[in-house]
């Protein structure tokens, strides 16, 4: 039987020791009413050849296209030792360490995650990790509220619309309050978020950089006028742009949540990937979810355990500081071993080269006539160009006919942008494929 | 036990300036970065990270790996948890490069095949459950929980019920349910069990009323017991004008015998990570997919993978009573593809099978060590059963964590321990469908002879673990003063 060991014979003594007859006796306590009285309505089972040919086949019914695309989920150039390192089951078949004493590997490479989202950010704490990017940003949400007891969130346009939607879902069941701040050219537009917070009843306000749009976000400013109002600064940060662009801890940020996708995980469709939440020390007991701490054992000897989880789930219950219980502690490990990888030098390069190829690309495709950018502010790896030809949905469409993801439509997110297309450029594309693209675009154009 | 090594500095402590471990290609396009930047966004100083060589890495994480037990070491026999083999074909699919460098943002046309497996998994997952649809957007069970009660709230809010925000818990329940209860906005109240470990109906009748939202309730629950009464719980919630929540984490120990839905649940969420065999990745990722009935199918969160009349998959944004989204995208799709391959090989019969050999090994450990521990529900169990040690070890101040510890050194991982709560001293042991007699057997062995231990010679059980790579660790000072990252270490 698949993945069942068990013989005959063998199934036949249990049985005995047990003291019953047949498998079906343990299940006499479920009343015959609900009982399913059928197989279930599944296909028929396959071996392990067919599955294998099966997945094979459905995975080639996707189209493997030049990705330009980004919004919030980045292609990007992942060393080859980080899934050869992921796929050793020691690492990818262990369970969340509750006996410290044999899960030291995972405790140990969860610390190093945690310290080194604190180099990479300047924050004082990180946590073991969160679902996603989105969900960061709503539990920072809540800790805003939690910490100065106000009810209101500021969460700027310029925002990824899907952490909006996911912010907005979390406040509806905790009856906060979420305000978009407008913007202007690209950017969250800070004299409007002066004049939202003049009322100084406002936990956290919540900025991007770099923003959705690509547009590099005058964070600093920003979170003075939140502190300025007595609310929180919460920083949504790209970590590969923390390779050139001024981490969450220089402008003061109070929390700092990112997704972390970008480091060393593959982009599958969405997910799994990975949520960084990051704050000051001072939040640390409202953080979310685990933490892992150092610490010694009876020998003297340097150790590792879950730590402070009197805020969690399984000791607080109704109370805890959120009901986070499984993380995404493998990405965590993805992400540790991809900066380990990387290294400062690494890191910085990767960044660089993510400005210079966008940068690059950018030129290429505004020197196409007929095509102009919608913002002129400065980018990181994104921008947002409209030709006057093409609507969105057919450059969109005539792109991936010629074997490219680019070219997303903004209308449905930002009605005022009309005509807008957003681009991303990484490191893992060439200057070829930059060249293709801008061909491809000009001659849907021409 | 032999180790070569059982201490491994930290990265920061391994790093030697100018060492790399990866390198990219030379930059094809010219300029500088710096120049496209205002120099106020710039950062001041290079972020902080280790310098290691391609070798260093792949040792260093080797070592720490070295450290760690997991499913492929042995039976890992925590309670709730289902800690069942990963089969290798699972993670060859979803690391195809048709799937695992596919962009969520790419055309649908471009991603039918993603999409079709999530179609596919949708309709099983609704069939195993007896729901009528799913999401798989959330990533993980208590996300799962969050969602359906998200969803349940916003039921009751579209009928003008908003007076019920009361969530029924029992006292035997998870913690997560209340937690997820309370960050959807919802009051949290305790339901007692009765002396046969079950829901206690008068308990239940007395907690009832107009304000009731709904019931979670884990069946089987944290004791491993099926609450047998569950036609009669379902019917007075729903006569209260509740609804019935379904916590799948124990999903292992009904499955093809019967469905959630079937019992009168009206929301299931079912935890991939375990009873769908994909690996918990040292805690995490998951998968929690949420099952509704049809009167809470409006309110999913969007998007829902559909079918259109001509026969492409693609994402249904239109539900203007949709709850909204619950995180990016469409879900943990790596993990999904893990478990569509899984009930792709086992099929219905093969799903069943699992079931009923969980539970038959779990009623094989309580009946080999019901003479050696006591059990306070002593009786045939579902998919884990609940021991406590005697009163003669106790008397030697032996307790659960002493034996938990001791195992280790039999080279055992524990039960899940001090859980249930309404159980003191419980050592909650699931073992799982893909143990093989011999490592159950090993492993009941261990514990008799922890006890022989305990009542001949308690210090050897109260001063373990002896043979690991580190020993009892100091849980007070790490919360005391807590070291959360490497720049804290001090002299550590």
């Amino acid at each position: 039987m698949p993945y069942i060991p068990t013989t005959p014979e063998e199934t036949r003594r249990m049985l005995s020791v047990i003291g019953v007859e047949k498998i079906e006796d343990l299940f006499a306590d479920i009343p015959e009413e609900i009982r399913l009285k059928r197989p279930m309505d599944l296909p028929k089972p396959m071996s392990e050849a067919e599955v294998k040919r099966h997945m094979e086949e459905l995975a080639n019914k996707n189209k493997v296209l030049i990705n330009f695309i980004g919004a919030g989920a980045y292609e990007r150039l992942i060393p080859t030792i980080v899934p050869y390192i992921l796929s050793r089951w020691e690492i990818y078949s262990a369970y969340t360490p509750y006996q410290p004493e044999v899960s030291q590997g995972t405790l140990q490479m969860i610390f190093e995650f945690q310290s080194l989202m604190c180099e990479l950010t300047g924050m004082e704490v990180a946590t073991a990790s969160h679902y996603d990017g989105a969900t960061a940003a709503a539990e920072a949400a809540l800790m805003s509220c939690a910490d100065t007891r106000k009810h209101k969130v500021l969460v700027s346009r310029a925002v990824h619309p899907q952490y909006r939607d996911v912010i907005r879902t979390y406040a509806t069941g905790q009856r906060i309050e979420i305000v978009e701040i407008p913007i202007k050219d690209g950017r969250t537009d800070l004299a409007e978020l002066e004049k939202l917070l003049a009322a100084k009843d406002v936990a956290g306000v919540i900025l991007q950089n770099p923003n959705f749009l690509g547009q590099i976000e005058s964070m600093a400013e920003a979170v003075q006028l939140a502190h300025k109002a007595g609310a929180l600064g919460i920083a949504v940060f790209d970590p590969i742009s923390l390779g050139v662009l001024a981490p969450p801890g220089e402008y003061d940020a109070d929390i700092a949540v990112g997704e972390g996708q970008s480091l060393g995980l593959p982009l599958s469709y969405g997910g799994p990937y990975l949520g960084i939440v990051t704050s000051k020390e001072r939040l640390v007991r409202r953080l979310p979810g685990r933490l892992i701490g150092a610490t010694r054992d009876v020998d003297g000897k340097r150790g590792f355990v879950m730590t402070l989880a009197t805020r969690e789930q399984h000791i607080r219950r109704e109370k805890a500081t959120s009901n986070i219980c499984t993380n995404e502690a493998l990405c965590a490990t993805a992400a540790t071993i991809y900066l380990a990888a990387l290294g400062k030098e690494g890191l910085k390069e990767v960044a660089r080269q993510c400005v210079l190829k966008s940068h690059y690309a950018y030129e290429k495709l505004t020197s196409i006539p007929g095509v102009t950018p919608v913002f002129t502010g400065p980018f990181f790896c994104e921008f947002a160009l409209k030709t006057d030809k093409l609507t969105p949905k057919e450059g969109y469409k005539g792109l991936a006919d010629k074997g490219f993801a680019a070219a997303l439509d903004l209308t449905p997110y930002y009605p005022e942008y009309e005509g807008a297309m957003l681009f991303a450029v990484t490191e893992a594309r060439t200057k070829a494929e930059i060249d293709a693209l801008a061909a491809a675009m000009g001659g849907l154009l021409a | 036990m032999i180790r070569l090594r059982d201490y491994e500095p930290l990265l920061n402590e391994l790093s030697v300036p100018g060492r790399r471990g990866y390198y990219l290609p030379e930059c094809d396009v010219p300029g500088k970065a710096e120049d496209y930047l205002p120099s106020e966004a710039l950062r001041k100083e290079d972020a902080p990270l280790p310098e290691l060589s391609e070798v260093d890495v792949v040792r260093h994480f080797s070592r720490l790996s070295d450290l760690n037990y997991c499913i492929e070491t042995g039976i890992y026999p925590l309670g709730s948890c289902t800690m069942k083999y990963n089969p290798k074909i699972n993670e060859y699919a979803a690391s195809l490069p048709e799937f695992a460098n596919l962009h969520p943002m790419v055309p649908v046309s471009a991603a039918q095949g993603a999409l079709e497996l999530m179609y596919k998994l949708q309709k099983y997952l609704a069939e195993i459950t007896g729901m009528d649809a799913v999401t798989l957007q959330p990533a993980a069970g208590a996300h799962g929980e969050y969602t359906g009660l998200a969803i349940i709230a916003a039921y009751h809010r579209s009928r003008g019920d908003h007076d019920r925000v009361e969530v029924l818990v029992p006292d035997s329940a998870h913690g997560t349910n209340p937690a997820s209860a309370a960050v959807a906005g919802l009051k949290v109240i305790e339901i007692p069990s009765d002396s046969r470990g079950l829901v206690d109906l008068e308990g239940l009748k007395a907690a009832l009323g107009p304000r009731t939202a709904a019931l979670m309730l884990t069946n089987p629950n944290t004791l491993g017991l099926f609450e047998s009464d569950i036609v009669e719980i379902a019917r007075l919630v729903h006569e209260a004008g509740g609804l019935l929540y379904y916590d799948g984490a124990n999903l292992n120990g009904t499955m093809g015998v019967c469905r959630p839905g079937d019992m009168g649940f009206d929301v299931v969420h079912l935890n991939l990570h375990k009873t769908f065999s994909t690996p918990h990745g040292g805690g995490g990722p998951g998968s929690g997919p949420v099952g509704v009935k049809k009167h809470l199918e409006p309110f999913l969160p969007v998007p829902v993978v559909a079918l259109s009349e001509s026969g492409e998959y693609y994402l249904d944004y239109d539900r203007p009573q949709s709850i909204g989204r619950v995180r990016t995208f469409y879900g943990n799709f790596g993990v999904c593809v893990k478990a569509y391959a899984y009930i792709r090989r086992l099929g219905p019969e093969g799903l069943k099978r699992v079931c009923e050999y969980a539970v038959l090994h779990a009623n094989y450990i309580w009946a080999r060590l019901r003479e050696h521990y006591r059990f306070r529900y002593d009786r045939i169990c579902k998919h884990e059963c609940v021991a406590m040690p005697t009163k003669e070890m106790m008397d030697n101040d032996v307790h659960t964590k002493d034996i938990a510890k001791r195992l280790m050194d039999y080279g055992y991982h524990a039960p899940t321990i001090y859980f249930p709560l309404i159980v003191p001293e419980a050592l909650m042991i699931e073992p799982t469908e893909t143990e093989t007699l011999q490592e159950l057997d090993g492993f009941c062995d261990a514990l008799i002879a922890i006890k022989k231990e305990a009542l001949e010679n308690p210090q050897v059980v109260k001063d373990a673990p002896h043979n690991t790579p580190v020993r009892r660790l100091d849980d007070v000072a790490a919360a005391k003063n807590p070291i959360l990252n490497w720049r804290k270490l001090g002299n550590l």
